[in-house]
């Protein structure tokens, strides 16, 4: 498993995650970099993601969409705030409307990717933060299912019972 | 993300088939509760009990804090929104996202203008 270590905070809605990879840090950097090669991995294979604007310069406007299986398309962008090639990104991201322009009341959250050089590879540190928990729930909602939602019901009853 | 959303539902529903665990959540939703006072209410080992209370927080049902030498475990049901379960699905999206961006290192077809010497195996 790449992911090393996955620390939360409930105070501040920060998720840190810390994965290693077996190949150089410049190498990792092209998964952020190039479009193509995000788009293979940014969405669940359920929820394909395509980048239409991607400049990982400070001050651009990364914009993309995730394609759902209904066809249903969820528009979302990023604003590149800090770029140390080949180790350090930082965005602040959100949802758009059909246009891919910010929606008014969109909620920011602020992610942050530090990429080590390490004797076997590459550390990658990724850290999300979401200003509050109705922020992180759109987030979730972004393409993502329901389910989960009814699993948690049908748990709550077995345990009111 | 159906899969996804099957493999929480399997966790929850793996982490409720167990008399130990169900026992656990119904002391820890009634209070924050150290692994160790919790471990000595079963007839098993310390690491046992702190099993299930791993299973359990792997499901979103609870979560775990450290206080100095002590781990301290609370419930999180009846919070389907709540910041832990909404963490725990955020989890979730990047645990998917880094396996699929291992694939893809693994996979050298898309190596394009790589010039760092290849590692031997």
């Amino acid at each position: 498993m790449p992911v090393t270590d996955v620390t939360k905070d409930l105070e501040s809605r920060t998720i840190t995650v810390t994965s290693e990879f077996a190949a150089p840090v410049d190498r990792v950097w092209q998964i952020w970099e190039d479009p193509r090669q995000l788009e293979r991995w940014w969405g669940p294979p359920t929820h394909p993601a395509t980048f239409t604007d991607h400049d990982l310069t400070p001050g651009a406007r990364v914009k993309y969409y995730m394609t759902g299986p209904d066809g249903e398309v969820y528009p979302g962008y990023w604003d590149i705030t800090e770029v140390a090639k080949p180790s350090r990104l930082a965005y602040d991201d959100g949802f758009a409307d059909a246009d891919g322009e910010p929606q008014e009341s969109a909620p920011v959250g602020s992610s942050t990717v530090d990429l080590l050089a390490t004797d076997s590879g590459t550390q990658m540190v990724m850290t999300a933060t979401y200003p509050t928990a109705e922020d992180l729930q759109k987030v979730l909602d972004m393409g993502m299912e329901e389910g989960i939602t009814q699993a948690v019901n049908q748990v709550d009853a077995l345990l009111a019972a | 993300m159906i899969d996804d959303a099957e493999d929480r539902a399997d966790a929850f529903f793996h982490a409720l088939a167990d008399r130990t665990r169900r026992d656990i959540l119904r002391r820890v939703l009634a209070g924050e509760h150290s692994v160790s006072a919790l471990a000595r209410h079963y007839p098993m080992s310390f690491a046992a009990v702190q099993k299930h209370v791993a299973v359990l927080e792997r499901a979103g049902l609870v979560s775990k804090r450290r206080q100095g030498r002590e781990q301290l475990a609370s419930g999180e049901v009846g919070a389907v929104r709540s910041v832990t379960a909404l963490l725990a699905e955020l989890e979730e999206i990047w645990r998917g996202r880094i396996d699929r961006i291992d694939d893809l290192l693994a996979d050298g077809t898309t190596e394009t203008t790589d010039t760092t010497p290849k590692k031997e195996h």
